[in-house]
């Protein structure tokens, strides 16, 4: 590692240290309903939709409601997607004359599931299959609401902690509208129209053709990419405009943007740890849960890092520098763009799968084996390490529970959190949230491992499923792994090396988030329902202390023994064999 | 070497939350309950029965199928079925060692249950009906009916005493040996079936069916025959439920991945079904699944052992969770009685001429407070006891009416008593209260004791200071009670200004002064309001409202079938001291289940380290640098871990029914010692547990 890497990750972490607390505060007040220094402008928006919609701004939601609502509400927006996709042909601002036939069924389906589950998993390359309405109105719109709706279920998560003896938390279609209105619209625009000066394209034209410097003929794309990239990155969504996402010049030209981009990513969910601290009355409660986020983050991007700047053995072989020098960076370049480095790759696609994002500047399945490892098991820890809005932290809240279920027994006492009690209701709930998405990702990689098609066959070319992979033996087994963890952590990115946009995919993928998104979501929900109708049991000397150091440790330490103890096995025969091998020089 | 000499604390050892185990306790391995519970392990094993613990019935799923694999390797005439034939036969003593456990725990109650049920004879009973005795089987005998209990005969049920007075020997439930007295009226008059009336007779009106009594419920109590499982043992089993379901996924799924790896690769070959059971039975958690229903068994138990009886495993786990102890004052904080502490003169008396009247008042006196004022006046005053016989003494004893009591004696009338009940006395008499009565009087109070004025005829001499004294060690315990966060609030019938001085002296948090039965539970009602979790004691039938109302309610046995039946629990030595050991066991049954939870899953990383290197060996040799512990084969690096698994539960047995050790501190440090010990512990203790397993399965040539 060089130092200036080292300095490149820490500042970005010192600008999100800063950030948290303003960010957290911000949202507080919004979600609370209090005036913000906004609200001259955007509160008589907010009304009118509810005056549209028939909201009563003021009656809260049972839990069942509520997840009633959130389902609606995304099932809705599933279906629009869907329509648009298919209809494109017929619809304006299409000036590349896209059809239906780029979006086959299954490809609308997947696509639709993905953006609506704040997924953006891509089996499709915008620029060759989506027309310009549809990116906007369809893709960026989902980017927005699938973004408000993991927020919404976090504020739920939160009052169910925060309220006491109450049955509603919350209204659902209140929190949606705060969210976009006050958070999501502002600072997109603003981003947006940053990232636009510093040369991301928006602009309805038509694709361009150019004579390269060579003397080559080329065509290229154009698009409102601006418009959809700052919510690309701030609502975790991380669909690009175009097939290249962020590793794309017009959608993130220099090395400022990327910073930019990463620290969108990270913007709310780290804000929220503050607001969750601020709402349930003790922002050390949010600052423990910020610390445990932190302490996975560090560790995972210098783990990444190093294995980059590291290299590979086989290459030092050959004789390739491997050692950064003025002139060159060493390390393992490949699928990385020159203009970023390795550290701002390996920051990237750290906070980008920390984050359920899946945004990426440079190509995960280049990563050496145990750059490759960090990624996929931050994804499989259901990506709590601050996470997608929303999503990483009431995903971090549910192993809180069962952290404090666990452990929270040694001191003698039924366990607590934030003064609840942890009683059965709320273990199945965070248990049945853990089965569900560990049985999505491994009985569908399985079955992607070893399944076989006949000729003729709807779903895929005949002959095995692995004839997608682009790689064998371990690397090959990672790259399907990382398709449906990717999937089900509703995360998105690709490791790419699969040809994924095959009906068996398509639709297996799809599955997966939504399984990985309402499968966590409703017991949550039901979970969050239970405890506010708890009474809150007062702090004494008795109670398990969750803000301190040892909480910390405790919780880090329950994410990463869950995580490893359910994925151990399939992550040794991946990328823990593939890196032994690479030391014996062999490769896949 | 300075031998340091430790002072041994008196009759009760009070700076000790968990006292040594009692008389009533028994060996932990007593050869009889360990015969029995072998015996009931292997009965056990009927699936039907096991269907309740998801865990071990995985595991003997696991061994059921690798035994049929067996057989069938067998009759295929199979060679190298060795490694087969062992992994099974761990696999089976896995589901034995934890039925074991289970059996173990049962097995000490049924013990107890059994010499309970031995004491319990179909005794004769003496049915009244309309006067005439009519001769019937106890059994026969229903609520309201009313029944002559006489010397030597056995009290047919449960019932109050609605006429006479009588000794009775309670030893069968008690343990203890001194008769106690049973009476009708008051809070004395509750009997219990199975005791013995010693002298005099009683009539009692039954209040129990047959098959209802106390002695009936503390036999199925015992027994654990009513065990149902409580919320906090429900969630448990929800987690360990879900992570078995999680690691039956995680190693169903590695049969197409290892498929896949092998089919790749094209060398080595797919871990056989055994191997994969074994792993499976390694990762799920065993260790806490085969114990946690002993723990809860062992629980209840060890509360028993303190001859206290809980009616619930939940009101076990309740006291481990209470956040307000409401403690009586007289008998728990302080010493039952008041003593003489000092003789303070009034008006213009001696304190000579006080100290001779005060002792001359009490020498009939039979109360304690009584004989404390002889007492202190021979120690001050050198006043030797006197023989009042050659004299011409009338004594006048203590009345609720008069609130006085004394002698009349050559003459002089001495009265000790109330301070009003004085003055309204020497007024009567003609004589006036001196001008340092009431400051005197106030001034006791306010030191917390009570001031007993004396007087002869129509002249006040003093007071006699009246001291409430509390409990050696007392204030140190209500300080490891406040360290476990739990607050303690004297209740007292004493007025405010006695009860803060003695609230002060013993340390409790809070005190509530002339409390009422509806004062304390409404003070219940509130703390529970608020959240808290309330925990008290109580004997008499106004205590029952609140008894039933507190989250634990420990009845004393002495007290009134209305309380016993109010609370959740009945102290048997009926020492109200007792709630704090009963708060002391809850907490330390939650621990050992969390200790053993969290050193169950710890265990799992080393058996990864052991058991998925060993199965893909063949595929990738170099898998070997995970082999941290440098275990011998393959083969026996599997066998290591499925015998480390099913010998820990064995050797943990002791733990889960001993409980962990308990400290009384905050949640903070037990939670970082716990931790350290059972988290960290858990991690790292397999690691040589399974290393030396290992080397033995060599040395003796097994693998």
């Amino acid at each position: 590692m060089t130092t200036i890497g080292i300095l490149q990750i820490l500042l970005f972490f010192a600008a999100i240290l800063l950030v948290t607390k303003p960010a957290g505060a911000f949202m507080t007040v919004v979600f609370d309903g209090r005036r913000t220094w906004l609200h001259p402008v955007l509160r008589p928006l907010e009304t009118a939709v509810y005056k549209l919609s028939g909201v009563r701004e003021d009656v809260g939601q049972k839990w069942n409601q509520y997840a009633g609502a959130l389902l609606s509400f995304s099932f809705f927006s599933f279906l629009i997607l869907y329509i648009l996709q298919r209809v494109q042909g017929v619809l304006p601002f299409n000036p590349q004359g896209f059809t239906a036939a780029q979006v086959p069924p299954d490809l609308a389906f997947n696509t639709a599931a993905s953006f609506m589950t704040n997924t953006n998993w891509q089996a499709y390359s915008g620029e060759s299959t989506l027309s310009y309405l549809v990116q906007a109105a369809g893709l960026a719109v989902q980017n927005f609401a699938s973004a408000a709706a993991g927020i919404a279920v976090a504020l739920a998560v939160i009052r169910g902690f925060a309220l006491r003896q109450t049955k509603t938390i919350g209204n659902f279609w209140v929190d949606l509208t705060r969210c976009t209105i006050y958070v999501l619209l502002p600072a997109s625009l603003v981003a947006a129209l940053w990232l636009c000066s510093q040369g991301v394209i928006q602009n309805w034209k038509p694709y361009q053709p150019v004579t390269t410097v060579e003397g080559a003929k080329q065509v290229i794309p154009q698009g409102p990419v601006a418009s959809q990239e700052a919510i690309k990155e701030l609502g975790t969504n991380g669909g690009g405009f175009f097939n290249a996402n962020s590793s794309h010049p017009y959608e993130n030209p220099t090395p400022a943007t990327t910073y930019v981009e990463v620290f969108l990513i990270f913007l709310i969910p780290a804000g929220l740890t503050y607001t969750f601290g601020q709402m349930v009355g003790d922002t050390r409660q949010g600052w423990a849960i910020f610390a445990a986020m932190s302490v996975l983050f560090l560790a995972g991007v210098f783990a990444a890092y190093s294995a980059e700047q590291r290299g590979n053995p086989i290459l030092a072989q050959l004789g390739v520098q491997q050692s950064p020098s003025a002139s060159q960076p060493g390390g393992n370049m490949e699928g990385k763009e020159v203009r970023f480095g390795i550290a701002q790759s390996a920051l990237f696609a750290i906070v980008t799968t920390d984050a359920s994002c899946g945004a990426v500047n440079s190509m995960h399945d280049s990563y050496t084996p145990i750059g490759g490892l960090v990624p996929i098991f931050n994804i499989l820890t259901n990506e709590v390490i601050f996470g997608g809005v929303g999503a990483g932290l009431y995903g971090m809240l549910l192993f809180a529970i069962l952290a404090v279920f666990i452990a929270g027994l040694m001191v003698g006492r039924t366990p607590e959190y934030i003064g609840k009690k942890i009683e059965p209701k709320e273990v199945k709930m965070a248990m049945l949230a853990l089965i569900g998405t560990a049985a999505l990702v491994l009985l569908l990689s399985a079955a992607a491992s070893v399944s076989h098609f006949e000729k003729g066959s709807y779903f895929n070319p005949p002959g095995p499923t692995t004839a997608n992979r682009t790689n064998s033996g371990p690397h090959g087994l990672s790259e399907i792994l990382y398709a449906y963890a990717s999937g089900t952590g509703n995360n998105g990115s690709a490791f790419a090396g699969l040809n994924a946009n095959t009906p068996w995919y398509n639709l297996t993928i799809g599955l997966a988030t939504l399984g990985g998104r309402f499968l966590i979501i409703i017991p949550l929900l039901a979970a969050a329902g239970s405890l506010a109708a708890k009474r809150k049991v007062p702090e004494s000397a008795g109670t398990f202390p969750t803000h301190g150091p040892l909480f910390v440790t405790l919780i880090t330490g329950t994410v990463v023994i869950v995580g490893a103890l359910t994925f151990f096995p399939v992550l040794c025969l991946g990328p823990v064999v593939e890196q032994f091998l690479m030391n014996q020089l062999r490769v896949f | 070497m300075p031998v340091s000499t430790v002072s041994t604390p008196q009759t009760e050892d009070l700076t000790s939350l968990l006292p040594g185990r009692r008389g009533q306790a028994r060996p932990l391995f007593d050869p009889q309950i360990l015969g029995r519970a072998a015996a009931e392990a292997v009965r056990k094993l009927n699936p039907l029965t096991l269907a309740k613990n998801p865990v071990i019935f995985v595991v003997e799923a696991g061994a059921a199928f690798t035994t049929c694999l067996l057989l069938r390797g067998a009759a295929s005439g199979g060679s190298g079925l060795g490694f087969t034939v062992q992994v099974t036969l761990w696999l089976w003593f896995t589901v034995l060692f934890a039925n074991f456990a289970e059996a173990m725990a049962e097995a000490r109650g049924k013990a107890q249950a059994e010499s309970l049920r031995k004491t319990k004879s179909d005794a004769v009973a003496k049915k009244l009906i309309g006067g005439r005795v009519e001769l019937v089987a106890s059994s026969q005998l229903r609520k309201g009916d009313i029944a002559l209990v006489e010397a030597c005969d056995i009290i047919p049920g449960d019932g109050d005493v609605i006429e006479g007075i009588a000794t009775v020997d309670e030893s069968v439930i008690t343990g203890e040996s001194a008769p106690v007295i049973r009476e009708s009226g008051g809070d004395r008059s509750a009997v219990t079936g199975g005791t013995r009336v010693l002298s005099d007779w009683i009539r009692i009106r039954i209040t129990s069916n047959p098959g209802e009594t106390f002695l009936d419920r503390m036999i199925a109590l015992v027994e654990g025959a009513q065990r149902q499982k409580t919320p906090n043992e429900i969630a448990l089993n929800i987690l360990i439920a879900g992570l078995t379901l999680i690691f039956l996924l995680a190693v169903v799924s590695l049969v197409p991945f290892a498929q896949y790896t092998v089919g790749d690769i094209h060398t080595g070959t797919v871990p056989g079904v055994t191997v994969l059971v074994a792993l499976l039975v390694c990762l799920i958690p065993t260790t806490i699944g085969g114990l946690l229903s002993a723990i809860g068994i062992a629980g209840m138990d060890r509360v028993m052992q303190h001859n206290v009886l809980a009616m619930s495993g939940r009101a076990v786990e309740a006291a481990g969770d209470v956040n307000t102890l409401l403690l009586d004052k007289t008998g728990t904080i302080t010493m039952g009685n008041r003593q003489a502490v000092e003789f303070i003169p009034a008006g213009s008396a001696s304190e000579w001429e006080l100290a001779d009247a005060a002792q001359l008042s009490s020498l009939a006196d039979e109360t304690p407070e009584g004989r404390s004022v002889v007492v202190l006046a021979k120690e001050k005053y050198q006043l030797r006891g006197r023989s009042l016989s050659e004299h011409d003494a009338t004594f006048v004893p203590f009345s609720a009416y008069t609130r006085m009591s004394g002698v009349d004696l050559d003459g002089r009338r001495l009265r000790k008593g109330a301070s009003d009940s004085i003055a309204a006395f020497v007024m009567d008499q003609g004589g006036t209260v001196p001008a340092d009565f009431s400051g005197i009087s106030e001034r006791i109070s306010r030191s917390g004791g009570t001031p007993l004025a004396v007087a002869d005829r129509a002249s006040v001499l003093g007071f006699i200071h009246l001291k409430d004294i509390v409990k050696g060690g007392m204030k140190e315990r209500i300080g490891q009670l406040r360290a476990m966060g739990i607050r303690s609030v004297m209740i007292t019938g004493d007025n405010p200004l006695t009860a803060a001085a003695i609230a002060a002296e013993a340390g409790v948090d809070d005190f509530l002064a002339q409390a009422t039965p509806k004062d304390k539970l409404e003070y219940i009602r509130r703390e529970q309001a608020e959240g808290r979790l309330v925990a008290m004691t109580g004997d008499g039938t106004n205590d029952a409202p609140a008894l039933a109302q507190a989250d634990v309610g420990l009845a004393m046995n002495t007290g009134t079938m209305a309380a016993k039946e109010a609370g959740n629990m009945v102290d048997l030595d009926s020492n109200p001291t007792k709630l704090i050991e009963v708060v002391a066991i809850g907490k330390q049954l939650l621990i050992t289940r969390g200790a053993l939870t969290t050193f169950s899953i710890a265990n799992d990383v080393a058996k990864y380290f052991a058991i998925i290197p060993a199965m893909f060996m063949t595929t990738f040799p170099v898998l070997a640098k995970l082999n941290i512990m440098g275990l011998a084969t393959p083969q026996s690096a599997v066998l290591a871990a499925v015998i480390f698994n099913a010998l820990i539960i064995i050797v943990l047995v002791p733990l889960a029914l001993r409980g962990v050790r308990y400290r009384p501190s905050t949640a903070a440090s037990l939670l970082r010692r716990n931790l350290l010990l059972y988290g960290v512990g858990g991690l790292i203790v397999p690691f040589p547990g399974i290393w030396m397993i290992d080397r033995l399965l060599v040395l003796l040539g097994l693998v």
